[in-house]
């Protein structure tokens, strides 16, 4: 009982002292993720808005794939990535394998069917309301598309944030092609999950605060965005 | 209505009538939906720039008549032909129509005017915009967001959307159902000045008492037909049909 009351004292010390070795995972976690979710953000809220709107060979099934895929567990998400990243993979020339490059793949991945499927209902359902009066103005498809994408703006942050917390807190994907190597690939997730097995509680905990009031910060922020459209569309 | 506020008499009108900037023509229209037939049988020519005021009960297929007329669908049998040409995004493109329930985009005043105004290769847009907040008496509103103006503003709104466009032809499904005597008034105003100007304007309406004030010629439906085409006059004061004259004198009309 006395080490683990201590295991949180150390913790917070290692969170109020900013300790190096902590706040280099925690760079390294939010600048993969934070890269990630620009690369799914490009691809899914256009793709997204697209089978919104537009109706073409495939768009049916291009929807329903990506919602059976928001639900991708991180570990085979992980497995694949490795196998095309691999020295025997497709794609294993790069030599990506184990680098934070890999981890941002693997976390785009996970999270652009996220990005598509939740877009997708979101522009979907403001579309039922413009789409006649934009037939009657003769709105071209991609000014409508465009006009849709940020009128949704509020909407779409709250889709962002939700990949985000969704590729933050993942672990099984970037341990398996990031390699939880030191200073390299460490984040927070790989972190915690060996400085636990090693008995190294502190640190552990230190990381799991963080995350935690990462994930918690998120949640919020999507409630308070989600009261500001709900107030600004319904007044 | 009319003893709470008083409408201006049509002192100007009867305009001359002229031709139709986008003469229309009906062959054999027919509209169906899930196999149940909406609207059926209809010839109709239109070819004066007279405002004409499209009535009949609810139900009686107005405002997707109104909808096949500006081609945002397609009709099951026959055609609709602006100009001898079909409706289409091309013929849409000279026409607009305003919705009973105003649809605005989710931004300010300006915003919206300024959306449609980049639908169209215009000249000096500042200019037109500053017009058309001005003549729908918006200027003050122009920062606000669309959607916390009241239904009047909002209506009024939607109409410098539409008339920003420079359409030939304005359709007006309801344009002043549920807005008070004051907004209506307004909306009237703008009706008549662009009719004026040449517009050939097609409205929906259920209040008898706006037809008596705009109309100048009358189309009656019933029950998916077209039963009686005359000039206002005629209509209100020897209305052909039976119907139309049940519908006149306010009975229940089903």
């Amino acid at each position: 009982m006395q080490d683990f009351a201590q295991s949180f004292v150390l913790a917070g010390q290692l969170v109020v002292s900013g300790d190096p070795a902590l706040a280099e995972i925690v760079a390294l976690s939010i600048q993969v993720t934070l890269t990630a979710l620009v690369i799914s953000a490009l691809i899914g809220l256009p793709l997204g808005a697209l089978l919104a709107v537009a109706r073409f060979p495939g768009s049916a099934t291009l929807s329903v794939l990506a919602n059976a895929l928001m639900g991708l567990p991180p570990v085979v998400v992980g497995l694949l990535v490795y196998m095309m990243l691999s020295n025997a993979g497709p794609l294993g020339v790069l030599g990506l394998l184990y680098t934070p490059t890999a981890m941002i793949i693997a976390q785009a991945v996970l999270i652009t069917p996220i990005i598509i499927a939740l877009t997708r209902q979101v522009i979907a359902d403001l579309n039922r309301s413009y789409a006649e009066t934009f037939k009657s103005m003769v709105v071209p498809a991609h000014t409508a598309i465009a006009a849709l994408i940020w009128d949704a703006r509020f909407s779409l942050l709250t889709v962002l944030l939700a990949g985000f917390g969704r590729a933050i807190a993942e672990v099984g994907a970037v341990m398996i092609v990031g390699g939880n190597i030191n200073h390299v690939t460490r984040v927070m997730t790989t972190a915690i999950a060996l400085e636990t097995s090693k008995g190294e509680l502190a640190l552990a905990l230190a990381l799991g605060f963080v995350l935690l009031l990462m994930a918690l910060s998120v949640n919020a922020a999507v409630a308070l965005l989600r009261q500001t459209d709900r107030s600004a569309v319904h007044v | 209505m009319s003893e709470v506020l008083s409408f201006p008499k049509r002192e100007t009108l009867p305009l001359a009538i002229g031709p139709s900037p986008m003469p229309l023509e009906l062959r054999h229209l027919a509209f169906q939906a899930d196999s149940i037939a909406i609207l059926m049988g209809i010839d109709l020519k239109l070819d004066t720039d007279a405002l004409t005021v499209l009535m009949g009960p609810n139900g009686a297929g107005k405002s997707v008549f109104l909808r096949l007329l500006h081609g945002l669908i397609k009709p099951t049998f026959g055609e609709v032909l602006w100009n001898g040409e079909p409706a289409c995004a091309a013929t849409r493109k000279q026409q607009a129509l305003v919705f009973q329930k105003p649809v605005l985009l989710r931004r300010s005043v300006k915003a919206n005017l300024s959306f449609a105004l980049g639908l169209r290769p215009f000249q000096n847009r500042k200019q037109r915009l500053q017009s058309a907040l001005d003549s729908a008496g918006l200027a003050d509103l122009a920062d606000r967001p669309a959607h916390v103006l009241s239904g009047g503003e909002q209506q009024r709104l939607a109409l410098a959307r539409a008339l920003i466009l420079e359409p030939k032809v304005l359709f007006l499904d309801e344009p002043t159902a549920n807005l008070d005597p004051a907004s209506t008034l307004l909306i009237e105003q703008t009706i008549q000045r662009v009719r004026q100007q040449g517009v050939k304007v097609i409205l929906v309406t259920h209040d008898t008492h706006q037809a008596r004030r705009l109309a100048e010629d009358v189309l009656f439906m019933h029950r998916g037909r077209l039963i009686e085409h005359s000039s206002a006059q005629t209509f209100f004061d020897r209305p052909a049909m039976r119907e139309a004259r049940a519908y006149l004198d306010g009975e229940i009309l089903v």
